[in-house]
C-alpha cells in the first residue's frame, strides 16, 4: 500500500472560528493507482493535496495519520516533512504556471533547486532532457527563460522538475483547469505516462472535472462539504454512482452531443453547508431528494467491493433501484 | 439584427506599442433575435474581444459592427445609451464585477437612476421582483446582501437580471459560467436559453465545446483570430470538416469513451504555432462554412 490516510482532521482558523475544511477523511491509494479527487469548490479537496506536502499558516492539524510506504508522514511538523517532500511526496501545485522563477532560465534554475535540496545533479543535464523530451519538449528549454514558454510547456516543465527524484507519490492540484483543451489532453496523458514510466508510483489528481479524471485516473474518490462521499473505479463512478450526490453531479455535466432542445440537464439546488458550524449527520442531507430521518445521524463509510461509500439510503438500496433516475428536488 | 462585417481588431504590443499583434481577423457574422451563437476559441483566439467590440468597450481596428443597419461605432449621447438599453453582456469573474464596499443588489439602483428615473419606487421593486423571477432568484435570498454573501451563480443571475431590467434584444455572455460549480452551471446555462426562447439573441462564448454545443443554434470555431469553421451547430459538431476542429473534438474528455491516442505523442499539441494567413471560407453545404486549409 503506497500511501494510507486515516481519519485526516485539518481545520483553517478564522476570526469566526474553525472552518472544518478536512473532517475526517480515512482512504488508501494502493501502488501504481492514479487516484482522482473531484468535488465542487469549498468541499475539501485541495485542503486534502496540501496537508499531505505542506501545511500553510492558516491550516491547523486536528488529528489523524497519513502513511506512505510503512512510513508515517508528519504532516503537523513543517520541519520534519522538509525530509519527505520532493523526495517522497512531491506536488505539482495549482499555480504550477508562475511557479517558475522569472529572472532565470529554466537550466539554471533547475541546477539551482538541486543544490538547494542537497541532491548531485542525477545524472546531470543528459537526464532532465531526457525527461523533457518524454513530456514532447525540446531540450533547448533548458536554455529559455519563463517567459519564453506557453501555459501548457512551463506545466510540463513542472511536472517534469517535481518528478525529478521519482518520488512515490504525487500531488497534481488542477493542473488542467487553466489550459485549452488541446492541452488539456497533452498535460492529462503526461500524468499517465509518468506512472507508467516509473517516474511516480501512485498520484493523487484534483479536479473538478469528473470527464479529464475518467479518462486518466483509475479510481474517482468524490468529497462533499470536508468529508467523503464515494470512492469506486473511475468508470464505476461515471457510469453506474451510488451516492446521490455523486449521481446528480454527474448527471448535470453536459456533453459534447447532448443538446439543451433534446435533453434538458439541471443543476442541484442549495448550496453546500457553512463548514465553521456544519449540521450534524449527513452534510448533504438538505439538497438530497433521498434524505430521511436517518441521515440526522453521520452515515458510516461503507467498503464493499473495492467501493466505498457513505450514504445511509444508497447502501441499503437494492441494486435495481438505484438504477432509477434521481431527481433533484424532488421533496 | 446584429451583424458584424469583414470586422479586424489589431492591439499595439510592446515597448511604445510598435508591436503589432492581429487579434481579429476579418470575421463577419450576423446574430438575430431568438438565436444562441456560441463564439468557441482557445486562449488567445480573439473570441472575448469580438465580445467586448460589439459591447464598444473596445473600437475595431476594420470592419463595421452594424445594429439594426446603424453602424455602433457612430453612436452618440441618447443613441449610444439606447443601444445599451438593447445591447448588454455579462462577464466570467462574477466576483470582480461587483463593487464589495456596496451592496449587490446596487446594480440595480445604478439602472434606475440611469435609465428609468422617472419610475415609481412601486412599480420599480415589481420590475426587479420580475427580473429576479425570471433569473430563477428568491428577492428575500438577494436582496440587501453584499457580494460575498452570495454565491458566484447567484452572482451572475443577479447581472442577468440587471441586464433583463432594460429592454434588451442581445445579450453577450463572456464566459458566464467557466468560474461556477458544476451542479450550478447547468442552471445558468438553462436560464439562458430562456432567455432565448423569449426572443433574445445570445452570442454565447466559451472554450467549452460541451457547453457550446449543449445550447446553440449555430456555432463559430476560430482559430489565432479568424472563423476556421461556422455553421448550424448539428453540422459543425456532427460533421466537422476543418482539421482544427477534429482535432479540438478529439481531444474533449467523453464520460462514455477513452481519448483515441493519436499517436503523436503529447508536445505536438499546446505548442504555439506561427501565425498563419487569414484563411477564406468556402461553404461545403447549406448553413455550414468551412476555411480552406
Amino acid at each position: 500500500m503506497a500511501l494510507h490516510v486515516d481519519d485526516l482532521r485539518v481545520y483553517y482558523r478564522t476570526l469566526a472560528g474553525d472552518v472544518k475544511a478536512l473532517d475526517g477523511v480515512t482512504f488508501d491509494v494502493a501502488d501504481g493507482e492514479i487516484m482522482g479527487l473531484a468535488g465542487e469548490s469549498g468541499c475539501g479537496k485541495s485542503t486534502l493535496g496540501n496537508s499531505l506536502i505542506r501545511l500553510d499558516g492558516r491550516m491547523r492539524y486536528i488529528g489523524g495519520h497519513a502513511v506512505l510506504d510503512g512510513e508515517e508522514l508528519p504532516v503537523w511538523d513543517d520541519d520534519a516533512m522538509d525530509r519527505f517532500r520532493f523526495r517522497a511526496v512531491s506536488t505539482v501545485p495549482q499555480y504550477a504556471m508562475s511557479a517558475l522563477n522569472p529572472t532565470r532560465k529554466i537550466g539554471r534554475m533547475i541546477h539551482e533547486l538541486l543544490r538547494a535540496r542537497g541532491v548531485e545533479q542525477i545524472g546531470g543535464r543528459q537526464e532532465i532532457a531526457r525527461r523533457l523530451e518524454l513530456v514532447g519538449l525540446d531540450r533547448g528549454v533548458l536554455d529559455l527563460y519563463p517567459i519564453e514558454l506557453s501555459g501548457g510547456m512551463k506545466q510540463r516543465v513542472v511536472m517534469v522538475i517535481s518528478t525529478l527524484l521519482d518520488p512515490s507519490l504525487l500531488i497534481a492540484d488542477e493542473i488542467t483547469s487553466a489550459l485549452d483543451v488541446s492541452t488539456q489532453k497533452a498535460v492529462a496523458e503526461t500524468l499517465v505516462g509518468f506512472r507508467d514510466r516509473g517516474f511516480v508510483k501512485s498520484m493523487i489528481v484534483i479536479t473538478h472535472d469528473i470527464a479529464v479524471l475518467h479518462q486518466i485516473a483509475d479510481t474517482i474518490l468524490v468529497m462533499y462539504a470536508g468529508k467523503l462521499a464515494e470512492k469506486a473505479p473511475a468508470d464505476e463512478i461515471v457510469a453506474n454512482a451510488r451516492h446521490p450526490y455523486t449521481r446528480l453531479l454527474i448527471s448535470s455535466l453536459p456533453e459534447v452531443g447532448v443538446r439543451y432542445a433534446e435533453r434538458r440537464l439541471t443543476g442541484i439546488p442549495g448550496r453546500p453547508p457553512s463548514l465553521l458550524d456544519p449540521p450534524a449527520g449527513c452534510r448533504f442531507r438538505d439538497r438530497c431528494p433521498l434524505a430521511t430521518d436517518r441521515c440526522m445521524q453521520e452515515p458510516p463509510w461503507i467498503e464493499e467491493n473495492g467501493r466505498g461509500i457513505a450514504c445511509w439510503e444508497a447502501a441499503a438500496m437494492p441494486a435495481a433501484q438505484a438504477d432509477a433516475p434521481l431527481v433533484a428536488g424532488a421533496l | 439584427m446584429l451583424r458584424l462585417d469583414h470586422v479586424s481588431k489589431t492591439y499595439r504590443v510592446g515597448a511604445f506599442g510598435r508591436g503589432r499583434l492581429a487579434a481579429v481577423r476579418d470575421v463577419s457574422f450576423e446574430l438575430r433575435p431568438g438565436e444562441v451563437l456560441s463564439l468557441i476559441g482557445e486562449s488567445g483566439s480573439g473570441k472575448s474581444t469580438i465580445g467586448r467590440m460589439i459591447l464598444r468597450l473596445l473600437r475595431t481596428s476594420g470592419g463595421s459592427i452594424t445594429y439594426d443597419d446603424a453602424d455602433i461605432a457612430r453612436l452618440r449621447g441618447d443613441e449610444l445609451k439606447e443601444y445599451y438599453r438593447r445591447v448588454q453582456g455579462v462577464f466570467q469573474d462574477p466576483f470582480s464585477s461587483y463593487n464589495p464596499i456596496f451592496k449587490a443588489d446596487r446594480v440595480f439602483a445604478m439602472i434606475r437612476a440611469e435609465f428609468f428615473p422617472r419610475v415609481g419606487q412601486d412599480e420599480w421593486r415589481q420590475r426587479v421582483h420580475d427580473a429576479l423571477e425570471a433569473v430563477s432568484l428568491n428577492p428575500a435570498d438577494v436582496l440587501g446582501k453584499f457580494p460575498h454573501q452570495l454565491s458566484g451563480g447567484q452572482l451572475q443571475r443577479l447581472l442577468v437580471a440587471r441586464a433583463l431590467l432594460l429592454d434588451i434584444r442581445y445579450f453577450v455572455a463572456d464566459e458566464i459560467i467557466s468560474m461556477l460549480d458544476a451542479s450550478t452551471r447547468i442552471d445558468v446555462l438553462n436560464l439562458l436559453a430562456d432567455l432565448k426562447s423569449r426572443g433574445l439573441g445570445i452570442l454565447f462564448i466559451t472554450h467549452d465545446l460541451s457547453l457550446g454545443n449543449y445550447i446553440s443554434d449555430t456555432t463559430i470555431i476560430l482559430r489565432h483570430g479568424s472563423i476556421v469553421e461556422m455553421g448550424e451547430t448539428e453540422k459543425v459538431f456532427g460533421d466537422a470538416r476543418h482539421p482544427y476542429t477534429k482535432n479540438l473534438l478529439a481531444s474533449v474528455p467523453h464520460m462514455h469513451e477513452k481519448w483515441q491516442s493519436n499517436g503523436s505523442g503529447p508536445g505536438t499539441n499546446g505548442v504555439a504555432q506561427p501565425a498563419i494567413a487569414t484563411p477564406e471560407l468556402v461553404l461545403i453545404e447549406e448553413g455550414h462554412l468551412v476555411a480552406a486549409s
